[in-house]
């Protein structure tokens, strides 16, 4: 089971990139929790600057962006 | 270089509609397509091209560079990086923090968020596609001499005790530790990951202001076709001390980015408004709005809170009467 965390303001990129996590993670089959965290405390505590930024397993895989399909299904796979 | 534009809404508005270029309707129709048209190009192009330049350039860097900067310094890059660096404005708390935990001072940082969303290229590219160069540098050093001024005056007044606890907190840890010198070693991008970048950029930032773009556009031609000429002229046209205080409170309601709001300003400024009066409108429509006041509000005490926007208002006010004076003496 992977702990996903999409770290944001809540903007729209916020949600669409915790929509594609969830999308591909059931396309792919794997177990996962996806969600959101808009705490400014909790974002400044994992020293993120550019959101959205998604943490899997309380690792910093991506920040800044929508990552891409490909970016994704290799986090996914791992 | 500019012509081409003209000439396709020559073409477009007067064969191709049948407008006459005496009627209300053809100069505003006009202005509208030769606008919209020349700044859609424009900004395509340049902003591929600003952004295969600065793909290297992110907040993370910028953090790095400040930390540890002493205060002269500080302010001036504060505010160049802010008017440079990419960030989307929802990103704005995030990157306070940063900046705030890697204890660089609370002026510093304000020299940067308040110059961001007054310079930037798409703000630089409509001035110089529509109201020339001067303007243009007049427009980036005053935005750049807010956000330094700004920042310094925060500082001076010890703005940082009415910080929220918890990034106050942050800031003091940050002062006792010892600078960390963890510089994010500046990744070596090759051109093809800069072209991704860049044409990702293009692509985001022109979904984002293209709407913007037929908003403002829209409205200054409808100024331009539908306010009676000499109207403006013949009531604001003095800069009449009390125009700019009223443009600066008027443009607080009234929310719009830097795309937006420029259109407007060509318009308001070809009609004889001053440009004082126009410039102060303008950045109190692009830099003072509630909407992202409020965000702040999660770092900030109300009383830091108000002051931010009372130092905007005074300042652009400021600036305004400053330019109308200058101006009418040239």
């Amino acid at each position: 089971m992977k702990k996903i965390m999409v770290l944001g303001s809540g903007c729209a990129k916020c949600s669409k990139t915790a929509e594609q996590l969830e999308k591909l993670a059931q396309e792919l089959g794997v177990e996962a929790e996806v969600s959101k965290q808009t705490d400014p405390q909790v974002i400044m505590q994992y020293g993120v600057m550019s959101t959205p930024a998604v943490v899997i397993d309380d690792q910093i895989v991506h920040t800044g962006s929508i990552p891409h399909t490909e970016e994704i299904k290799a986090w996914l796979k791992r | 270089m500019f012509e081409i534009f003209t000439q396709l809404a020559d073409w477009l508005t007067y064969s191709m509609l049948g407008l006459s270029p005496q009627s209300k309707l053809g100069d505003a129709v006009h202005f509208f397509i030769e606008d919209v048209s020349k700044i859609y190009v424009l900004l395509l192009v340049m902003i591929y091209v600003i952004a295969l330049l600065r793909a290297s350039l992110n907040v993370e860097r910028v953090r790095d560079y400040l930390q540890g900067k002493n205060k002269g310094v500080g302010y001036l890059s504060g505010a160049v990086f802010g008017a440079v660096t990419p960030f989307c404005s929802c990103s704005s708390i995030p990157v306070f923090l940063g900046f705030t935990s890697a204890g660089i001072p609370v002026g510093i940082t304000m020299a940067f968020l308040l110059t961001s969303p007054l310079i930037n290229e798409v703000a630089v590219l409509l001035l110089m596609g529509l109201l020339g160069w001067k303007i243009t540098l007049m427009y980036v050093l005053i935005g750049l001499t807010v956000g330094i001024l700004g920042g310094a005056f925060l500082d001076s007044i010890g703005a940082e005790r009415w910080l929220q606890d918890f990034a106050l907190k942050a800031l003091q840890n940050a002062r006792q530790r010892k600078p960390a010198g963890q510089v994010a070693a500046a990744q070596k991008l090759t051109f093809a990951q800069r072209h991704q970048f860049a044409k990702e950029e293009a692509s985001d930032i022109f979904g984002r202001v293209w709407k913007w773009v037929i908003i403002g556009v829209g409205l200054g031609a409808a100024l331009h076709g539908f306010v009676p000429e000499g109207w403006i002229a013949q009531h604001l046209g003095d800069g009449q001390w009390w125009s700019v205080p009223a443009a600066v409170v008027l443009g607080i309601p009234l929310y719009s980015n830097a795309t937006g709001v420029i259109p407007v300003m060509e318009s308001l400024i070809v009609n004889g408004l001053p440009v004082g009066t126009t410039v102060a409108f303008c950045m109190s429509t692009v830099a003072a709005s509630f909407p992202e006041f409020i965000l702040l509000k999660q770092v900030m005490q109300w009383r830091l809170l108000a002051t931010v926007f009372a130092l905007l208002l005074v300042s652009f006010t400021l600036v305004g009467w400053l330019l109308n004076v200058v101006s009418a003496l040239m």
